[in-house]
């Protein structure tokens, strides 16, 4: 089963394993990883699931659609280059040990 | 020990305050009481993707079990508060336990209005707002053959959506000329009705249901007064909800078109907030008090009142904002568009890109948009920071909305 990395914004990493098809966001809230909130419940509505992906992985996702891209600018926390919503990030067996970082706050 | 506090409702409301006052610090007993038997879970998908199968229970409760174990939240589920003790801080319930408060929050929610017509109680005349009865609808969807729907409102044209998207044939009865008039512009009922007709659902506005006609205690059709009749094995009525104001009414808290709240939003009792559907609370972007059902409402308003319990006396301010998928198509509103008095638009219903956005009185209210995620967005932004954006920019495509939000430094709402 892939692994994914959360680190929090304090540098504390815990790895989950997390079946393919799950998205990075409903493990993280399964696995009880405070700092995901996904108020919207995954619908590209709010940004409060939003996390920054480690560049190694960045450039395997699916680029981000147009609804992921306008949420993105009003993340709490400024968006960066490899910001991304974890809800619209689907687990595959190609991204395991996908490592996330998650933003100071996400309201 | 102390109290603590207690939150009646374990909508997302009720959810959200408990998670929250753990987020903001607060180191007293929590506790979360709720009629429904279940974890607190997101309502949302009962008409969208639950009863399509895309959705499980599972991938629909807010938080797993665990959560409420591992931030001290006593969760009652399936227990009913049946009074407020405000002398003595207590709530009772049905089961005869009681509970003491320090702080307490109502987020008693909304239910359903209901028909009151010839016919219906007859069997396969359901109303949807909790998970069981989501649970019923899915499961009387699938043997249905026709469906019709009552109320042509964000609920009423979801489920039509479903059911189309299920084979099923379905028939649409709104009673206002248009809809989801309530809460969006023409142009944008214009194209749903479009939308649905396109995909085969039946949609006649104007119509006044007269009654249900059955056989054998079964619904077998819908009648309007003109006479029209249209056949169904299956009714699915949306037409709008009431409060619960039952509990702070009896209490002696102050009523008005739901639990009246402060700007902090607590009741006449300052031990008391009430939050969410339930709450009628004065807002600033609608320049009125007002009642909003919707996921958004609740989670803001839930932290909010979080906050204020946890020490730090807040106002709430966040900017209203809602959506609906109906097929593919999701709309975005931001703001609230009530006596709006100009409209203006950009993109157009044949690209299926198109705003709308609502003035009044020379400043941007609201903006609704389909398949214009940005403007949306951006949308957000502008309306909460006041930014000043005149119709004539509004309609101008080379008007970049995300340099005019931009300019006014950023909003989180």
């Amino acid at each position: 089963m892939p692994k994914v990395v959360y680190v929090s914004p304090a540098g504390d990493a815990r790895e989950i394993d997390v079946p393919a098809g799950t998205t990075v966001m409903a493990a993280a809230l399964k696995n009880g990883i405070d700092g995901i909130v996904a108020e919207c419940g995954g619908v590209c509505m709010c940004s409060t699931c939003h996390v920054f992906v480690d560049e190694q992985f960045f450039d395997r996702l699916p680029p981000a659609q147009d609804t992921e891209e306008a949420v993105l600018e009003i993340s709490a926390v400024e968006r960066q280059p490899t910001s991304r919503l974890s809800c619209q990030i689907k687990v595959t067996d190609d991204l395991d040990g996908l490592i996330v970082r998650l933003p100071e706050k996400q309201r | 020990m102390k109290s603590g506090t207690v939150i009646v409702g374990t909508g997302q409301a009720g959810f959200q305050t408990a998670a929250s006052l753990r987020t903001e610090g607060y180191l007293e007993k929590i506790t979360l009481i709720g009629e429904e038997p279940h974890i607190p879970y997101q309502r949302p998908p009962l008409s969208k993707g639950f009863p399509l199968g895309k959705q499980d229970l599972e991938s629909i409760e807010l938080r797993p079990k665990q959560f409420y174990q591992d931030h001290q939240i006593d969760l009652l589920a399936g227990e009913k508060v049946v009074a407020i003790d405000r002398a003595a801080k207590q709530v009772k319930l049905d089961s005869g336990k009681h509970f003491f408060y320090e702080s307490l929050v109502l987020a008693v929610g909304a239910r359903n209005r209901t028909l009151s017509l010839k016919g219906a109680e007859l069997d396969g005349v359901l109303y949807m707002r909790s998970l069981d009865e989501g649970a019923v609808v899915k499961d009387r969807l699938e043997n249905a053959q026709d469906i019709v729907v009552v109320g042509g409102g964000f609920i009423g044209l979801e489920l039509a959506a479903v059911a189309c998207s299920l084979g099923k044939s379905v028939t649409v009865l709104e009673a206002l000329p248009r809809l989801m008039s309530r809460a969006v512009a023409p142009l944008i009922s214009d194209f749903y009705r479009e939308l649905h007709t396109s995909k085969g659902v039946k949609v006649v506005c104007g119509a006044s249901v007269s009654e249900m006609e059955g056989s054998g205690g079964k619904v077998r059709g819908v009648l309007l007064t003109d006479g029209t009749r249209f056949p169904a094995d299956l009714v699915l009525v949306g037409v709008g909800v009431v409060p619960n104001i039952e509990l702070a009414r009896n209490a002696g808290l102050r009523i008005s078109n739901g639990i009246a709240v402060n700007e902090y939003l607590q009741t006449d009792d300052d031990n008391i907030s009430a939050i969410g559907d339930c709450a009628e609370h004065p807002c600033e972007f609608a320049g009125a008090r007002i009642r909003l059902e919707s996921v958004q409402n609740a989670a803001d308003q839930a932290q909010c009142a979080a906050v204020t319990i946890a020490g730090r006396r807040n106002v709430y301010r966040a900017l209203p904002w809602f959506w609906t998928d109906q097929f593919d198509i999701k709309l975005q509103m931001a703001g609230i568009s009530n006596g709006h008095d100009c409209i203006v638009s950009r993109g157009n219903a044949e690209s299926r890109k198109l705003s709308v956005f609502y003035f009044k009185e020379g400043h941007l209210i609201a903006i609704d948009s389909i398949n214009r995620p940005l403007d949306h967005m951006m949308g957000r932004k502008l309306i909460a920071n006041r930014v000043t954006l005149t119709p004539e920019q509004a309609a101008d495509e080379s008007v970049d909305l995300k340099k005019m939000a931009s300019s006014s430094g950023a909003a989180h709402s």
